[in-house]
């Protein structure tokens, strides 16, 4: 029973859109009727007619029908008007086309001020830039050259007519040698102009005539363009293009009026430049030269360029940007027990977000049996269901599906309808984060429906999104159609983006305690008894144990051997982790604090798991996973990885405080002993400086140099400080290992807690402005020495005095001016960088080309190669290809011959 | 640049259009013409237009005399057949380092092995390649096999047809911008040196700022003088830009209207230069129309034409500023140790006149400025130094972005052949779509210029399509594939 249907998903594709201008004989035949009363509505709030609501302009109430096309206010378009000019204006946003053109043709045969052989000249060079794939640009330069050409001839080649300068006085006012020229005049000198004269002029002369750029009717609008609003108080709000139309006809009136009985000169011409001003501003109330017309409120129009314009004009705000339905956004909130592909979506909002089922021969039954359920259904224990919100009949029109109708419409269902289902778990939807500043900040996710009002997801996803969880709200965006679901399934899932474009390495993976955990449950190998053990793997849904050790008579697991759990079967690897201190000589295996990371067929022999091996952005081990076994192996290393790191961490919990910061009392007699060192020798700085004994640094001054000896010894002073703190703050210490395992913080923030804080800076330099001639009034003027100038001894933990308070604020200050100015400027960098390459793709032969088929490069990046498949950048790990292509067993050999060679 | 402004100055003095090509693409400028021999320029032109171009520009005919034929007879012998201005006009003697590796025969035949594999390897990965197998030692049958594998990994790791690569590379370099220091740092190693650096940076890099905000030039040596530091310091105070203000004190006698010019020993004697040089480079000075007269060895005084305190302010000016030495542009140079011995890295930068220094080496010496690179070594270079600057910029801020993203930026800025920065007045401003433009900026202008010439959109790109409603012709829109299921059997 195949039925012929209309091919679904299958669009007409708009060829080309050809842009004109109008005449105003297309003007006035396009129109629905002829305004000539400035009112709107009458007494009783009907529109009047031949007025500017006249009902043939379209309808914007529901109920009526439009007087033009006879439909109603969801299919009227809405129709085109026309104002008959009393005497013709000049259209502003052609004001420097209309000079150009005026400038270099003749004022009285109307040719161009050309002589035949520029004209062939001109024609040829046009012609080659042309066949050279000159664009608009490229066209506009050489028009105005022309122009410039043709402008400075005094003496028409043609007929032989002195030509008078002619200047224009901003904005629409063209005068000849000082006399005025008025629009008519100015209409009639363009008429002049011959078709074939204005190709060199930058006109097409099948598209638009010069006169047309001189109006003599004024569309109108239709009122689906310019609604008017009712307020709550009744009243009649009518929008600004309204108001504005209502001046023109108003003046129009006059100045025919005026002029139909013979008015003085002086009247006309000023109710015309009247008119004008109307003209002008209702195109563009922006213009410069003449103030912007005002509403009564005294707020400024808003006109027709000003729509379209700007980032919250018609182009950037709804025809670049749209909105959707079938979206969501909430406030989000952690989740470790979520997989990484998963999002966890509120019931409440489940109920609201719906993907279309096409009811056929196959599913037809348990569509009628969700149908049925109605809008809220529930499980036996409470647990959410999914329900339909809508019945989509074949002719289109929506059934609300409601508690009561559910049965009765679920019973009529029909194969080709489609139904509207609510969210189940397994669905595929965007989450997003703004702002979107890369193709990671928008990722597929599988639906998990969960109680409560939060968006959930799993932590290691915060990385490319650059999410926290300090009030951070989240979209979702339900897919649609099925090629939509497709292609976020395939493309655009979270397991897919583990590998970033940027550059080929991992941007999803762990962060804080995942790290952590990691590091406590590899780092020196502890052993773990059976309770301890179960607990991790059941966390991570491991079943398979690693073989025990039996210590004590009692079976124990090594943390290692745990860990290698996660790891894929045949992974080889060898690095150092974010622990090394970069000895001279590595000792390898025998690293003295088990930093040297050696996996081999997937089993962990040495070294420990920290931010080099499971982090976002660094982890090597995740790097290669994703990479050599794929995105779902990729994905299940992380998860369980992250979930016995979880683990490992919980057996004996894991915080900080600030006794993390304590050091011992001749720890802190020492820092003191050094700083004041450091402060004394900055003074005897300052001393030299005085008494001028004080040496240059070349290319210096004197004041740079002491700024500079200052600078460095303070630094000197804080990092030394930093280093006895950092004596007595061993890797039992929280805060060091979350610092040392990369998991949060660093060894500086931990110096500045304990140690002391060092020197604040405002650009760069130390403070130097405030008072008069010193930084604070606490200080003695001319005080150059340490604590006046912004050096803060004390630590975060001690506390800060007052002086170094307000010196510490102020450094504080221009970092959170640095963020804001930085945020915009890189923004708008970013905005201009995609609009230039937003058009480029690599075509089937390799090549990178832009929308004027234009090769942009002969081969992506050179070697063709997708950064985000590369290792690092580099196409081919060739180590890596030799231990895979020979084995293990020439890998030894091979490992041998490479150290030999002075490889790896 | 220059090319078109010589010709669009002939062409206002009434010479016709296509003698005007001619001579521009001949690297003639009006100056030039007017002093160049009768000869020179009928070679591009015809005689005719020859005779009318010099009456035209007012230049009087002149003929080489047998001497000059001779010499440049001599440094072209094919000029007539060959219309390189390069031989006509001799400039200096620049031999552009050839820095493109050659293959040897090793990686020659790993490269046919590829090839016959069915996928030639870029030479980089047949380089690294060799290099690996080299120091291992294969045997034909395992060389075989790795390289097989070689290619099964390479052709996996290509881009995918479609792939928004613009898109990609664009969000590659905006995302880390976020992540970037505003403020300007001392150039590493060279403390003395200011550069900006961080996003303001890289915002300069792709905008193509004429001139860098903070312009610098690194300056290598010949190998004869860059180990030799009072060598090496005669070079860099050669290069520095001295002025008289800088080596001797300037004052007005107002009593004697004239301008006293203390000189200053000491500092002349460390920059090395003579009372002679100084009186000559015043000499130089066009403006100044005075006589300069020494006064003792320390003491130079001009002396005003007549009695005006303007014209003596204008002289005490003049001298001031007056250049005695270095290159216009380069206020200071900083002299550094490195591995390849001395370096002079310079604040501001003029690379076009670096070469002329004979004890620089000119293949090695760079500049900061990508307009510079462009006008003096080309377009490529003009790429190169876009990548470079760029890559720099984000490397220091220790955020790793993929070279080719890079690439990409850099080609397309420097696509038909001159350097265009990003953004409205560049590329953003001349794409073919009148949507696209109007999207992006200056909206309403671009809508009224679209309809004066019938512009057409072809609706090919991403913002125009957006714009109308349809899929875009990137990525996965770019496909039109469509499912059309076969008949079920009856049954």
């Amino acid at each position: 029973m195949m039925v012929s249907r209309p091919r679904v998903g299958v669009s007409k594709r708009i060829q080309y859109i050809k842009f004109a201008h109008i005449s105003p004989e297309e003007i006035r035949k396009m129109s629905g009727v002829k305004v000539i009363t400035a009112d709107t509505y009458d007494d009783d709030g009907f529109p009047i007619e031949m007025g500017l609501m006249d009902p043939h302009l379209g309808v914007i109430e529901p109920g009526l029908r439009c007087r033009t096309c006879g439909a109603r206010v969801e299919d009227c378009p809405g129709h085109f008007g026309h104002i008959d000019l009393a005497m013709p204006v000049i259209h502003v946003g052609f004001i420097k086309d209309i000079k150009r053109l005026l400038q270099s043709t003749c004022r009285s045969c109307g040719r161009i001020l050309l002589t035949e052989k520029q004209m062939e000249e001109e024609e040829e060079l046009r012609f080659m830039l042309g066949s050279l794939g000159g664009d608009t640009t490229d066209f506009d330069h050489l028009m105005k050259r022309t122009a410039k050409d043709a402008s400075v001839r005094t003496i028409c080649p043609h007929c032989d007519a002195e030509q008078l300068k002619i200047t224009l006085d901003k904005p629409t006012t063209f005068r000849e040698e000082g006399h005025k020229l008025t629009p008519k005049e100015v209409r009639e000198r363009l008429e002049r102009i011959p078709d074939e004269d204005l190709m060199p002029m930058g006109l097409n002369h099948k598209v638009s005539r010069p006169e047309w750029m001189i109006l003599t009717a004024l569309p109108v609008p239709p009122v689906t363009v310019r609604p008017s609003i009712t307020l709550e108080s009744g009243e009649r709000s009518e929008d600004d293009l309204t108001h504005k139309l209502v001046d023109v006809l108003r003046i129009n009136q006059r100045l025919r009026e005026n002029r139909d009985a013979g008015a003085p000169q002086l009247i006309v011409e000023d109710l015309w430049e009247l008119l004008q001003y109307h003209i002008t501003t209702y195109f563009d109330n922006q213009t410069s030269g003449i103030p912007p017309a005002r509403h009564r409120s005294g707020r400024p129009l808003k006109t027709l360029v000003q729509r379209l314009k700007g980032k919250e004009g018609r182009f950037r705000s709804n025809l670049s940007g749209k909105r959707v339905n079938f979206s969501a956004r909430t406030v989000i909130s952690p989740d470790p027990v979520l997989s990484i592909n998963e999002v966890g979506i509120p019931v409440k909002a489940s109920r609201e977000l719906t993907i279309p089922i096409r009811v056929t021969e196959f599913n037809i039954d348990a569509v009628k049996e969700v149908t049925s359920r109605g809008i809220a259904p529930e499980g036996p224990h409470g647990e959410y269901l999914p329900g339909v919100n809508y019945l989509i009949r074949a002719d289109g029109r929506r059934i609300k599906i409601t508690d009561r109708n559910a049965e009765l419409v679920s019973e009529g269902i029909e194969i080709g309808q489609v139904i509207e289902r609510q969210l189940v778990d397994g669905d595929i939807v965007l989450f997003n984060r703004q702002p979107s500043l890369h193709r990671m900040s928008m990722m597929a996710h599988k639906v998990r429906v969960m109680p409560h009002k939060t968006f959930r997801f799993n932590l290691c996803v915060c990385p490319p999104y650059n999410a926290d969880f300090d009030g951070d709200e989240m979209n979702v965006h339900v897919l649609q159609s099925p090629e939509a679901i497709a292609e976020g399934r395939i493309l655009m899932l979270v397991q897919e983006n583990i590998l970033s474009p940027r550059f080929g390495g991992p941007v999803i993976g762990g962060i804080h305690d995942n790290i952590t955990g990691a590091f406590k449950l590899t780092h020196n190998n502890p052993l773990l008894n059976k309770a301890d053990t179960s607990m991790i793997l059941s966390k991570a849904n491991v079943y398979d144990w690693p073989e025990p050790v039996i210590v004590d008579g009692k079976e124990m697991w090594y943390g290692k051997d745990i860990f290698s759990i996660a790891l894929p079967d045949g992974l080889n690897l060898i690095y150092k982790s974010s622990i090394c201190q970069q000895c001279d000589k590595c000792k390898e295996m025998n690293c003295d604090i088990d930093a040297y990371v050696k996996v081999k067929d997937g089993q962990l022999l040495a070294g420990t798991i920290d931010e080099k091996s499971v982090g976002a952005f660094k982890g090597k081990i995740l790097d290669k996973v994703s990479r050599d076994y794929g995105a779902d192996a990729g994905r299940i290393f992380l998860e369980t990885s992250s979930k016995m790191a979880l683990a490992a961490i919980m057996i004996t919990g894991f915080s900080t405080s600030i006794d993390d910061e304590d050091i011992p009392e001749e720890a802190k007699i020492q820092i003191l002993e050094q700083l004041r060192q450091a402060i004394e020798k900055v003074g005897g700085y300052v001393e030299a400086y005085r008494e001028g004994t004080l040496e240059a640094m070349p290319g210096r001054s004197l004041e740079e140099t002491l700024e500079v000896e200052a600078m460095r010894i303070l630094g000197k002073a804080r990092d030394g400080a930093g280093q006895i703190a950092g004596r007595y703050l061993g890797l039992e210490n929280s805060a060091v290992i979350m610092a040392k395992s990369g998991a949060r913080g660093s060894m500086l923030n931990l110096s500045q807690m304990a140690g002391c804080i060092g020197q604040q800076a405002v650009r760069g330099e130390r403070i130097s402005r405030g008072y008069h001639h010193r930084t604070l009034p606490h200080f003695h003027k001319y005080d150059l020495g340490a604590d006046a100038k912004g050096f803060v001894t004390s630590s975060y933990k001690v506390g800060l005095n007052p002086t170094e308070y307000f010196f510490h604020s102020m450094g504080g200050r221009e970092g959170l001016v640095d963020t804001a100015v930085r945020t915009s400027r890189s923004g708008y960098m970013q905005r201009r960088l995609i609009n230039a390459l937003e058009d480029l793709k690599v075509v089937n032969d390799g090549t990178v080309r832009n929308t004027a088929n234009t090769i942009i490069q002969f081969k992506f990046g050179e070697d063709g190669i997708d950064p985000s498949r590369s290792v690092q950048g580099e196409a081919v790990d060739i180590d890596d290809t030799l231990l895979k292509v020979f084995g293990d067993k020439r890998f030894s050999n091979i490992a041998k011959e490479l150290k030999a060679a002075g490889g790896e | 640049m220059a090319r078109k402004d010589t010709v669009n100055a002939l062409i206002r003095r009434g010479v016709s259009a296509k003698v005007s090509e001619a001579l521009a693409n001949a690297n003639f400028k009006i100056g030039d013409l007017k002093k160049a021999p009768f000869e020179l320029i009928t070679q591009f032109i015809s005689e005719e237009d020859a005779e009318e171009l010099l009456k035209l520009i007012g230049a009087k005919k002149t003929h080489i005399d047998k001497d000059q034929l001779k010499a440049s007879k001599k440094v072209t012998p094919k000029k007539e057949s060959k219309k390189k201005v390069k031989e006509v006009k001799p400039r200096m003697d620049f031999k552009m380092p050839d820095k493109i590796p050659k293959m040897n025969e090793f990686e020659k035949s790993i490269s046919a092995m590829a090839i016959k594999m069915g996928t030639p390897l870029p030479m980089a990965l047949i380089q690294k390649v060799a290099a690996k197998i080299n120091s291992l030692g294969m045997d034909k049958k395992e060389l075989d096999i790795f390289m097989k594998e070689v290619v099964a990994i390479y052709k996996r790791r290509l881009i995918d047809s479609n792939e928004s690569a613009g898109i990609v590379s664009a969000q590659s370099i905006g995302e880390p911008g976020t992540q970037m220091t505003m403020r300007t740092f001392h150039y590493a190693g060279v403390a003395e040196i200011n550069v900006t650096l961080g996003l303001p940076r890289l915002i300069e890099v792709v905008d193509a700022r004429r001139t860098p905000s903070t312009p610098m030039m690194t300056v290598h040596l010949k190998d004869n003088v860059k180990n030799d530091l009072d060598k090496v310091k005669r070079v860099a105070s050669n290069i520095e830009k001295t002025q008289l203000i800088d080596v001797a004190s300037v004052e007005t006698d107002i009593e004697n209207m004239q301008v006293i010019v203390k000189l200053d020993t000491k500092k002349l004697t460390e920059k090395n230069i003579t009372v002679d040089e100084i009186k000559a480079s015043l000499g130089k000075e066009r403006k100044l129309k005075s006589d300069v007269q020494s006064e003792g060895k320390k003491m130079l005084v001009i002396k005003a034409p007549e009695v005006s305190f303007r014209k003596l302010q204008q002289i005490f000016e003049i001298v001031r500023d007056c250049k005695i030495k270095g290159i216009e542009g380069i206020n200071r140079a900083v002299i550094r140790m490195s591995d390849d011995g001395y370096i002079i890295y310079t604040e501001g930068s003029n690379l076009a006149k670096m070469p002329e220094l004979e004890e620089v080496d000119p293949s090695r010496t760079t500049t900061n400025s990508i307009t510079e690179i462009y006008t003096v070594l080309g377009v490529e270079a003009g790429r190169n130094a876009v990548i470079k600057e760029a890559g720099d910029t984000l490397d220091e801020q220790g955020l790793t972005v993929d070279k080719r993203h890079i690439m990409l930026v850099a080609d397309i800025m420097t696509n038909d052949g001159d350097v265009k920065a990003i953004g409205r007045h560049g590329i953003s401003g001349r794409k073919s779509s009148v949507l696209a433009r109007a999207a992006f900026e200056i909206t309403s202008a671009h809508l009224l210029k679209a309809g004066l010439i019938g512009e057409v959109d072809a609706l090919d790109g991403v913002a125009e399509n957006i714009i109308v409603g349809q899929p875009v012709t990137v990525g996965t829109g770019a496909v039109n594939l469509i499912y059309s299921p076969k008949k079920r059997r009856n049954k």
